[in-house]
């Protein structure tokens, strides 16, 4: 079924093997991409996708099997051979160069050496022509993500490739910018190119892929027509079981509940040339519910994570409260202690030290909240106490891992987030702020999280949970707020909220006009 | 009118030697590497340069050993952190406590003996103009060496292919390794374009500002142009600027000290420091140019994953 007319695929991969260390990221995987096809790759975080389309374009070496290209035997050195043979990539995390102008990162990719004007002229008139706008002479570190984005597509257009393999390319747009790309690739195979699109989400994959091959911890576990498989199939094949659903109960009364975390006038100059100001943010967040906030990375998410949490502390102790008190002025420590707990975006670095075990990382954020119990006389750390806290831990939360208690690095990334976050609702904490909760999580473990919020939250919590996955918002949250350039849209209560609507404040339409749109609509 | 010519010209003896091993500073960092062993590479070129031209009794050969040494000395460096990814600042340190040690020992033989001088431009009729003669045709090579080195430096980096992609491996190597760019290979010709002027800027002191060899005659010049790049935030022009006004300060104190003005000498010997870094300082106030041309991976080991 693979075949086309002259009965040769454009790539064929034959027992391609990657291991490293003691993994095996991609084992044996077979490949066909035909002429002119949307091919998906499809498969959860950790399942090979990206270290398979490394080998493709030659960032990587495999350790064995074959590539054909047009039926010829290739080997992939580097990209610039990939190039050569007519492979164009966009990359997942953008291989742009911050501090050059739009131009001059086109110009980099391309070896023609042809003056950066005449390349400037070329990428304006291709990317008007494909209806991506793109100013040539704009900087990329002032650029949103998404047209980092379009810089990244036009680049891969200007080398006239065969096949272009796109890594994730929606996780970082907002919907209607993902129509627009969509209307891009249907164009690019009319025009006979391939696309090799990677994605885990599996609608999109069901609107624009013509084939798809499934990945699960590194190995093909099966090729179908997305058109012909239901989203539940598709999930099971990624998964290789059913994806418990989470389940969130209606919240009554919520108006006369408790604000427990209040923001007010919360504003913050940028911090650096290329980071956003927060501009006169103002949010409750009640017991009871789950608040949702979205926005297309770099809108400013990460600077209010930090102002909330106390990682930067206010002048305006009033603009953070935490159950009716001050907080603003305190660090993390000050607002742990007043019954908040926080789970940032970085795992590594930031949500645990990396070379330290699961009982010493739990000690680290927890000595201060919970001395009593962890630190005894003298200061003496009660490592018996921590060991077995560490453990109830991860019996609640199913933390899967190789050795008693490992160091945090040893954890995949989905295990190590359930221990972060089953750390913090150990505490059972009044106000719970969460930045991504379940970004490279796989769906079983994103589902016992997602529920584990839920079930917090009703307890008599006020939980807030910023996230680029609307899905995921969609799915957990009372209501949605959505932050564009710095600024925080009202939250829309989740019965009234679209997809068209979130995604209509995340690409920053005014909230006012959003708002009198959402009331004539 | 004479003495004002004359004070010009010391003024211009002095920046020169800052402002070449700033420049090759300037390419090395702008690729991501930082290396702290300026000191020492321009003592390596200080000594060989006196060594080759006292015993050849030629300053012209004396003037290319030094270049040679200066790159030798770098290659270790090269080698040391990026072939096998040592901590750039480390090995730096280790480089200048390398050079000033191994210096002193080569240049045992050296101390007290006359070198050889590279001689100042003379062209007939020209160099014999009054005041300007002297100062634009009667300079000593290296000068001229120094200022078309700056020019060349500023058009490569911001008019060329070439020039682009060093910078954007500065800027990030893992993306520059994305689109194939050999990161490497960039970095091993910037750090010993780095050594290569270290060298020669350490060949200036020993065979034009005072023809002799004098242990540890660098005399922190090296830690001088190291903090040149950063303060003049990795602009070309700004070092120029920055090495001039360190050696005009630096001259004036020197006056004002044999005037016998009442200040205490230490501080008119510190004035060069503070006067630098406050002009500089002033004149990158904005944060976004500065942003826009630090070398965001700036001592960052890069190891491929392969």
């Amino acid at each position: 079924m693979s075949a086309n007319q002259d009965g040769v695929d454009l790539l064929e991969v034959r027992g391609l093997t990657k291991t490293f260390g003691t993994l095996t990221a991609c084992d044996h995987i077979d490949l066909n991409v035909a002429k002119g096809e949307i091919h998906a790759l499809l498969g959860e975080n950790g399942a090979g996708k990206s270290t398979l389309v490394k080998m493709l374009f030659g960032t990587l070496e495999p350790n064995s099997g074959e590539v054909f290209w047009n039926g010829q035997a290739v080997t992939i050195s580097n990209p610039g051979f990939a190039k050569k043979l007519g492979i164009g990539m966009v990359f997942q995390h953008f291989s742009l160069f911050e501090a050059l102008t739009a131009a001059e990162n086109i110009a980099l990719s391309l070896d023609d050496g042809s003056p950066i004007s005449t390349i400037a002229a070329k990428a304006r008139a291709l990317s008007y022509s494909y209806g991506l706008p793109l100013d040539p002479q704009s900087l990329v570190g002032d650029l949103s993500v998404g047209e980092r984005q379009r810089i990244e597509i036009i680049r891969c257009l200007l080398q006239t490739p065969q096949l272009i393999i796109l890594d994730e390319p929606t996780s970082v747009l907002t919907p209607q910018e993902a129509d627009k790309l969509f209307e891009t690739l249907e164009r690019l195979r009319s025009e006979g190119k391939s696309i090799l699109y990677i994605s885990h989400r599996l609608e999109e994959v069901k609107r624009i892929c013509d084939r798809a091959t499934v990945l699960r911890h590194g190995k093909v576990v099966g090729h179908c027509n997305p058109r012909k498989e239901t989203a539940a199939s598709l999930a099971r094949m990624m998964v290789g079981n059913d994806v418990q659903a989470v389940v969130r109960a209606p919240v009554q009364g919520i108006e006369t509940a408790q604000p427990l975390l209040e923001i007010r006038a919360l504003s913050r100059r940028p911090a650096t040339p290329f980071s956003i100001p927060l501009r006169n943010i103002n949010l409750t967040v009640r017991a009871g519910e789950v608040i949702g906030i979205a926005g297309v990375a770099g809108n400013g998410q990460g600077e209010f994570f930090e102002s909330v949490s106390g990682e930067v502390p206010q002048q305006d102790p009033a603009s953070v409260r935490i159950r009716g008190k001050d907080a603003g002025g305190l660090s993390i420590t000050g607002r742990r202690l007043m019954g908040a707990a926080f789970v940032p975006e970085e795992r590594l670095g930031h949500g645990a030290a990396p070379r330290m075990k699961l009982s010493e990382n739990l000690l680290l954020s927890r000595h201060a909240t919970d001395g009593k119990v962890f630190v005894g006389a003298g200061g003496m750390v009660k490592s018996d106490a921590t060991y077995a806290a560490a453990q109830r831990i991860i019996k609640a939360m199913d933390v899967r891992k190789s050795a008693l208690d490992p160091e945090a690095a040893a954890l995949s990334g989905g295990n190590l987030q359930k221990f972060i976050v089953g750390r913090e609702l150990d505490r059972r904490p009044s106000v719970m702020v969460v930045n991504q909760p379940t970004w490279g999580v796989d769906a079983g473990a994103a589902a016992h999280i997602r529920q584990t919020l839920i079930e917090l939250a009703r307890s008599g919590s006020a939980v807030l949970v910023i996230s680029q996955d609307l899905d995921e918002l969609f799915e957990i949250s009372d209501a949605i707020a959505v932050m564009h350039n710095g600024e925080l849209s009202k939250p829309l209560p989740i019965a009234e909220a679209t997809f068209e609507k979130i995604g209509m404040l995340m690409g920053g339409a005014e909230p006012g006009h959003a708002e009198h749109a959402l009331e004539t609509s | 009118m004479d003495i004002t010519v004359n004070i010009l010209l010391t003024i211009a003896t002095a920046a020169t030697p800052l402002l070449i091993a700033a420049i090759g500073e300037l390419v090395v960092e702008r690729s991501g590497v930082l290396n702290l062993g300026v000191e020492g590479m321009m003592i390596m070129g200080a000594v060989g340069g006196f060594g080759a031209g006292y015993l050849t009794g030629s300053p012209w050969i004396g003037l290319l050993a030094a270049i040679a040494l200066g790159a030798v000395f770098s290659l270790l460096f090269a080698v040391m952190t990026l072939s096998l990814a040592t901590n750039q600042v480390a090995t730096g340190l280790s480089l200048t406590l390398l050079g000033l040690g191994l210096s002193g020992m080569m240049g045992t033989s050296f101390v007290g003996q006359p070198g050889a001088r590279l001689p100042n431009l003379d062209i007939p009729g020209l160099t014999a103009i009054p005041v300007i003669g002297r100062l634009l045709f009667g300079q000593d090579p290296i000068f001229y060496i120094s200022i078309a080195l700056t020019a060349a430096v500023m058009w490569f980096l911001f008019k060329t292919r070439t020039g682009l992609t060093l910078r954007s491996i500065g800027d990030s190597h893992t993306s520059a390794h994305a689109l194939g760019i050999q990161v490497i290979r960039y970095r091993y010709l910037a750090v010993i374009f780095g050594g290569a002027c270290a060298g020669l800027a350490g060949g200036h002191l020993s065979l034009v500002y005072t023809p002799q060899w004098v242990e540890n005659m660098t005399a922190g010049r090296g830690w001088i142009a190291l903090a040149l790049v950063v303060f003049a935030s990795w602009r070309p022009w700004r070092v120029l600027a920055g090495a001039y006004i360190f050696g005009a300060v630096w001259i004036g104190q020197l006056h004002a000290q044999a005037f016998g003005i009442p200040v205490p000498s230490q501080l008119l010997s510190s004035l060069p420091y503070l006067a630098t870094i406050v002009v500089l300082v002033l004149i990158s106030r904005n944060k976004r140019l500065t942003m826009m041309n630090t070398p965001a991976s700036l001592g960052q080991p890069f190891v491929p994953d392969r």
